[in-house]
């Protein structure tokens, strides 16, 4: 190798590993925030790695009153809310990505404008509205609002999935025989549900982490976020330690298992034609 | 008349699949929409200014407007400088460089209130950084990086912090967007002689365009709508227009200016993607948001 390619080499490798040590240490630090006894965080300077593991913190913010609630909540609320915007969202991305129609390309640009309005401007009248309706504090409700905010991108992520299933294997399938319903559930679902399952993945993660519209349309039935949002000001710093690093786990463990589709989905929401 | 035939066919099943998310969408977006308009405008007798005049007496408001723009100003060029770089090392596609995407990509995940705590641990008085700098011998006593004193460095952390957390969502849109560019392109480019920067500012940034454009307006609006950020690590140190909208709803119980503030906060969002379409024009057929 001569000298000029190591040089690059080296410069590359040594970029590449300053952007990674950016991202991974406050990830770090979080994760060592958590496991640090509580007695610790007043110690000053305080040690870095803690002088001994312990599960401290972390169990004193499961027992916080309202905590594990609002865990469970979050999780039912997120389950709902992929449930709803997949059930809602497929069919129309399975269309985007099979027809030619009229009004096509409208309909992509009325989604893709539905991105650019801030969640407050929803969040607020509709809280307003399911006062009235008997939805105010209630999870169901929560999952209607986060899956009005998922929608737009469960149409474009599953356009993007559906596009990589090929069209032609369906035909051949109803040239054999099967109707069109026969010829989705037999080989275009098969094909496209690890695509599928990413996107619900990803949906998942959006409910998770939303907090505006979760917070204000909540009061008893908070979600995780809320729940930490509403306790910021009079909650000790560990306990918001541990609200951080209890909210970003399963986000970074979902982010494992769709690592292959992000660009298929963001790729895609760019990208697609 | 036969409805399954009719049903099968080709001109009725798109609509019929688009039905369910237009039908959503217009309970849960388009009514909402007009209801904030309607909430913002509308009083006891009728069509009134008084919400949006409240807003403006709001003593946070001037503070708000001026910190959700500058905030944006800086997080955003900043994240597009380092999403760019980025985006240009992993396409050399040395070997690992699926790995390192995969982990810059991380913080895609990480919600704005979930930041703002984790960088809460580093900048807090006895956080990681004063602990470290301390440790290293650099400084006496603390820092007071989140303080009323020192609101400038408060600003600064959560500038930090959204860069950390939001620069993954830039970057992917890039790599997607550079990996579109053919490699003749750039392989004419050196046969006629361009040098590396050349390349750059004649061939890739001119290509990757469309993929800039949607990735400044995502970010832009996105930054615009920031608040658990900037209320997880300063409290009310550094309010934002979204904060408030959120603090007058659940605070003080007011829709009316609450809502005044989300629409004010959408008519920035609109102007901002009108100034960029417009000045960063691209073909049609290929802008995206």
């Amino acid at each position: 190798m001569n000298f000029r390619v190591l040089r690059r080499q080296t410069w590359l490798y040594l970029g590449a590993s300053l952007a990674a040590f950016w991202v991974l240490v406050p990830i770090v630090f979080t994760a060592l925030a958590a496991f640090t006894p509580k007695q610790d965080f007043y110690l000053w300077p305080k040690p870095v790695v803690p002088r001994r593991f312990s599960l401290d913190t972390m169990r004193f913010f499961l027992n916080t009153h309202g905590v594990l609630n609002s865990l469970l909540n979050s999780v039912w609320v997120a389950l709902m809310t992929l449930g709803l915007t997949l059930g809602v969202g497929a069919p129309a991305g399975y269309a985007m990505a099979r027809f030619l129609f009229r009004g096509r390309e409208a309909f992509r640009l009325g989604i893709l404008v539905t991105r650019m309005f801030p969640t407050a401007l929803l969040a607020i009248p509709i809280t307003v509205n399911f006062i009235r309706w008997g939805l105010y504090d209630t999870l169901l409700g929560v999952a209607l609002i986060h899956t009005a905010m998922a929608l737009p991108f469960a149409v474009i992520i599953t356009t993007g999935i559906f596009l990589g299933v090929s069209k032609e294997l369906e035909e051949a399938a109803m040239t054999l025989g099967c109707s069109r319903l026969g010829a989705f559930a037999r080989v275009a679902l098969p094909l496209a549900l690890p695509g599928l399952a990413a996107a619900a993945m990803f949906t998942f993660v959006i409910s998770w982490n939303e907090v505006f519209a979760a917070t204000i349309l909540t009061v008893q039935n908070r979600t995780l976020p809320a729940q930490v949002l509403t306790m910021l000001r009079v909650s000790p710093l560990y306990f918001r330690f541990a609200g951080g690093f209890f909210m970003i786990m399963p986000a970074l463990l979902f982010m494992f298992f769709i690592r292959r589709y992000l660009f298929h989905m963001w790729g895609g929401a760019t990208a697609e034609r | 008349m036969n409805w399954r035939r009719f049903l099968g066919t080709d001109t009725l099943l798109p609509y019929l699949l688009l039905l369910p998310t237009l039908a959503y969408l217009l309970v849960f977006f388009l009514v909402p929409l007009g209801n904030a308009i309607s909430l913002s405008f509308w009083g006891e007798e009728g069509f009134t200014a008084q919400h949006f005049l409240g807003m403006f007496q709001d003593v946070k408001f001037g503070e708000a407007i001026k910190n959700t723009f500058f905030l944006a100003l800086s997080i955003v060029p900043l994240q597009l400088i380092t999403a760019l770089l980025l985006a240009m090392l992993v396409n050399t596609r040395f070997r690992g460089s699926k790995f390192f995407l995969y982990l810059y990509a991380l913080p895609l995940g990480i919600s704005d209130l979930a930041a703002g705590l984790v960088w809460l641990a580093i900048f807090t008085q006895h956080g990681y950084l004063n602990s470290i700098l301390m440790a290293l011998g650099l400084i006496e006593r603390p820092i007071y990086f989140i303080s009323y004193q020192n609101v400038g460095l408060t600003f600064l952390t959560i500038v930090l912090a959204e860069h950390w957390r939001a620069t993954a969502i830039v970057l992917v849109i890039l790599v997607a967007g550079l990996q579109m560019i053919s490699r003749d392109y750039l392989e004419a480019a050196e046969v006629l002689g361009a040098k590396r920067w050349q390349k750059l500012w004649y061939v890739i940034l001119p290509l990757l365009k469309p993929s800039l454009q949607s990735a400044l307006i995502i970010r832009t609006i996105f930054a615009l709508q920031m608040f658990a950020v900037a209320i997880a690590l300063g409290g009310e140190i550094v309010p934002v227009l979204a904060g408030e909208s959120y603090y007058w709803y659940s605070s003080y119980r007011n829709p009316h200016i609450a809502s005044a503030y989300a629409v004010l906060l959408m008519a920035i969002s609109l102007g901002m993607t009108w100034v960029y379409l417009r000045f960063l024009r691209t073909r049609p057929e290929v802008t995206r948001l």
